[in-house]
């Protein structure tokens, strides 16, 4: 009878696993033994390089990490900014405000848009020759004019400004979550504080807040995951890497695959970049399974 | 019981018509994978004369963007599921690689067939970017790969109307370097923008910076560099570099060009907003499409030097391979002898704007497509050099000019820093 039982139930998850091995674990593996071989994309034939071409990102390859160092800059201020933005908006809109289904809807449109749409929106918002230079007018309006300056082609605004359009694109999604996580909370609770004589503040601190952790740890991996493989954005706001300003890993990838021809390290880069990624998401998991 | 009777009968209708062959056709149909929207429709229409005129059926399959493009034809390549005939987008390392891997196969017997009379209709330099020379560093044997369909030219366009505002003759562009900063000077007090291109795509600085390159130093030296028998430290190429700081310098550079996109490029000079652009005779058919009433000429890049001619990119536009595995091999060249024939060409360019590979379709296309033909006489191409340089090199070539446009690194520090990736490399290839 157990036995009978372990291949019913081992039936039912074939399918699942055969799907996620097919589609995941065998092209992961196979990606993983591209990257230890020296190829073009074409011949049918490969050198074998053994782990050259990880010795040569984690060694060589400056422009790889400064591309790594970008994207965690961009990382950094959407986990700040976007995040801290998103879940005030929540905050708001969870209460009892006037036209909140209209705000859920308005916050919910930048996700939704393509990259490359808001990409060119904004490159015309920002620009003057080729936009409607709308930033530096309103500065210059504002009585701010000698902040008023090319945003993308300056190396020191480039990246923050390609940040805070990808920020605008991603709140939503923040928003989201954190709306939904918010109505999760029980109303009980925040009756019972109230009754207890808890000001609004040490309701959010003690309840809200708690309650919250898990769903931060969610928005936080997700705004990890999605931002340090931004580049379809960067595209089309700066045409490219920007003299390496703006360059990130996805960019890097890919400059080796068409530019160079070089699709084991291309491979390799791959590799190395979703290590990177999961061993983030894996300290953010136990960091906060810590503080919880 | 009847209703299941005609589903028995419905069954085995799709069995049978299921199991029949599918029509037989003797004439065997042609399959074209390409990248070029702006052409597609002309192509369409050309199929369908064709398979009017011999019954063989010709699907051009268009796949874009580029990119996209660019990666289907890899990953088919690997299958061994090319169609008959495809393009190759990328640089002749590439292309050698098809040709090594048994998938482009060798034309010069066709085109050389009948005294040549293929070959002979193309523009010389169109056919040179398809072919291989004895000797060549990619270790393919001579001969002829691919056949243009169209020609390009990358050279300067100014616009005429703010040429006279500028106070400048329109039917005299600026023909030295000099000439062309002193416009700039002018450009800045106008508070006009000068030069646009797609410089943020950095292939075009690469394009650029080559001819001035040549001018400056001559191909020899040029070449010997890429061999790396001279250094990217070289004073002359230190002069290459400094162009780029001389023309931020002096004006004639529109704002945020390093991050520019061509795209861009192109509505900012079609809508009158720049002086200069810097772009292929593909532009022709892309001005004609945003302002039809446009006032623009054509000209080579203002000369640096006296020593040696100006040099621009040109050559085969865009080429068509015949797969080596095609069943229709024979078939495929005649529909390409066609594609190529002077009626078909001068359609192609009328219909396209575009200049036609085949020499003797030049006769009637505009003034201003005549002026890109005419920068053919001083064409080159990284593909007709029969060496590449390394990728990386090229990589931070470019990026140093862009560092160089920002002022962020002098023209010296640039140099150094590309040779340094120079010699890294050719250690490398020296290990291997």
């Amino acid at each position: 009878m157990k036995i009978r039982d372990a291949i019913e139930n081992y039936t039912f998850v074939l399918p699942a696993v055969t799907i996620f091995s097919v589609f995941y674990i065998i092209p992961f593996i196979w990606v993983f033994q591209l990257g230890m071989f020296e190829w073009d994309g074409i011949s049918f034939t490969r050198v074998f390089v053994g782990l050259q071409n990880f010795k040569e990102i984690f060694l060589q390859d400056s422009n790889w990490w400064q591309s790594m160092w970008n994207a965690s800059y961009i990382t950094l201020i959407a986990l700040t900014f976007q995040n801290i933005l998103a879940f005030m908006l929540a905050l708001a809109c969870d209460r009892e405000i006037r036209m909140k289904n209209f705000y859920r809807v308005i916050f919910f449109i930048p996700p939704v848009l393509s990259e490359v749409v808001v990409g060119m929106a904004w490159r015309f918002i920002i620009n003057d020759i080729d936009g409607a230079n709308i930033i530096n007018r309103m500065l210059i309006g504002m009585g701010f004019g000698n902040l008023a300056h090319n945003w993308l082609s300056d190396p020191n605004t480039a990246l923050t400004t390609v940040a805070l359009v990808h920020c605008w694109k991603g709140f939503g999604w923040g928003f989201l979550i954190f709306l939904a996580g918010l109505q999760t909370i029980p109303r009980e609770l925040y009756e019972a504080a109230r009754v207890d004589g808890a000001s609004a503040w040490q309701s959010f601190k003690k309840i809200t807040m708690p309650l919250m952790v898990p769903v931060m740890v969610l928005v936080a991996i997700l705004t990890v995951l999605g931002t340090m493989q931004v580049f379809v954005l960067i595209v089309s706001l700066v045409g490219g890497e920007f003299a390496g300003h703006t360059s990130v890993p996805v960019l890097r990838i890919l400059a080796s695959m068409r530019g160079s021809s070089r699709f084991g390290y291309a491979c390799a880069q791959g590799i190395t970049f979703g290590m990177v990624l999961v061993a983030i998401s894996f300290i953010q998991y136990r960091f906060s399974k810590k503080g919880h | 019981m009847r209703r299941r009777g005609l589903g028995i009968i419905l069954f085995l209708l799709f069995v049978i018509s299921g199991c029949c062959p599918v029509s037989v056709d003797s004439k065997p149909s042609i399959s074209v994978w390409h990248w070029m929207t702006d052409r597609d429709p002309a192509f369409q229409e050309l199929a369908k004369k064709y398979e009017a005129l011999t019954g063989v059926k010709v699907n051009f399959e268009l796949y874009a963007p580029s990119d996209a493009y660019s990666q289907k034809i890899r990953a088919a390549a690997q299958g061994t599921n090319l169609p008959d005939v495809f393009g190759i987008l990328g640089e002749k390392r590439d292309f050698a690689s098809f040709i090594k891997a048994g998938h482009i196969l060798d034309i010069t017997s066709y085109m050389e067939a009948n005294n040549s009379n293929w070959k002979n209709n193309f523009f010389p330099k169109a056919l040179a970017v398809n072919e291989f020379g004895p000797g060549n560093s990619y270790g393919i044997k001579p001969g002829i790969f691919g056949v243009p369909i169209d020609i390009m030219t990358i050279q300067m366009v100014y616009n005429k109307k703010l040429f006279e505002q500028l106070g400048l003759n329109p039917n005299r562009p600026p023909k030295t370097l000099q000439e062309f900063l002193d416009i700039g000077v002018k450009i800045r007090a106008a508070g006009m923008q000068g030069l646009v291109s797609g410089w943020g795509e950095v292939w075009m600085i690469d394009c650029l910076a080559n001819n001035y390159a040549f001018n400056i130093m001559g191909k020899d030296k040029v070449l010997a560099t890429i061999r790396g028998e001279v250094a990217y430290t070289d004073p002359d190429w230190v002069k290459v570099f400094s162009i780029f700081k001389r023309m931020q310098d002096s004006g004639v550079l529109a704002k945020g060009l390093v991050t520019m996109i061509n795209k861009s490029a192109e509505q900012i000079f079609a809508n009158e907003k720049a002086v200069f652009a810097f772009n292929g005779s593909w532009c022709v058919n892309v001005y004609k499409g945003m302002n039809p009433s446009l006032e623009y000429g054509a000209m080579l890049p203002p000369a640096a030097s006296s020593q040696y001619p100006m040099a621009i990119w040109g050559g085969a536009g865009s080429s068509f391979m015949v797969n080596a595995r095609s069943k229709n091999k024979e078939e495929v060249v005649k529909f390409l002898i066609w594609l190529t024939d002077q009626d078909q060409q001068a359609y192609l360019a009328q219909a396209t704007n575009n200049l036609p590979a085949n020499k003797n379709s030049l006769t009637k296309i505009p003034e201003i497509l005549a002026q890109f033909a005419r920068g053919m006489d001083y064409a080159t191409h990284p593909n007709v050099w029969g060496v590449s340089e390394f990728s990386l090199v090229i990589e931070a070539f470019d990026r140093g000019i862009q560092s160089i446009i920002i002022g962020e690194k002098s023209p010296e520090q640039v140099a150094s820093d590309v040779q340094k990736i120079k010699e890294r490399e050719m250690a490398k290839k020296r290990a291997k």
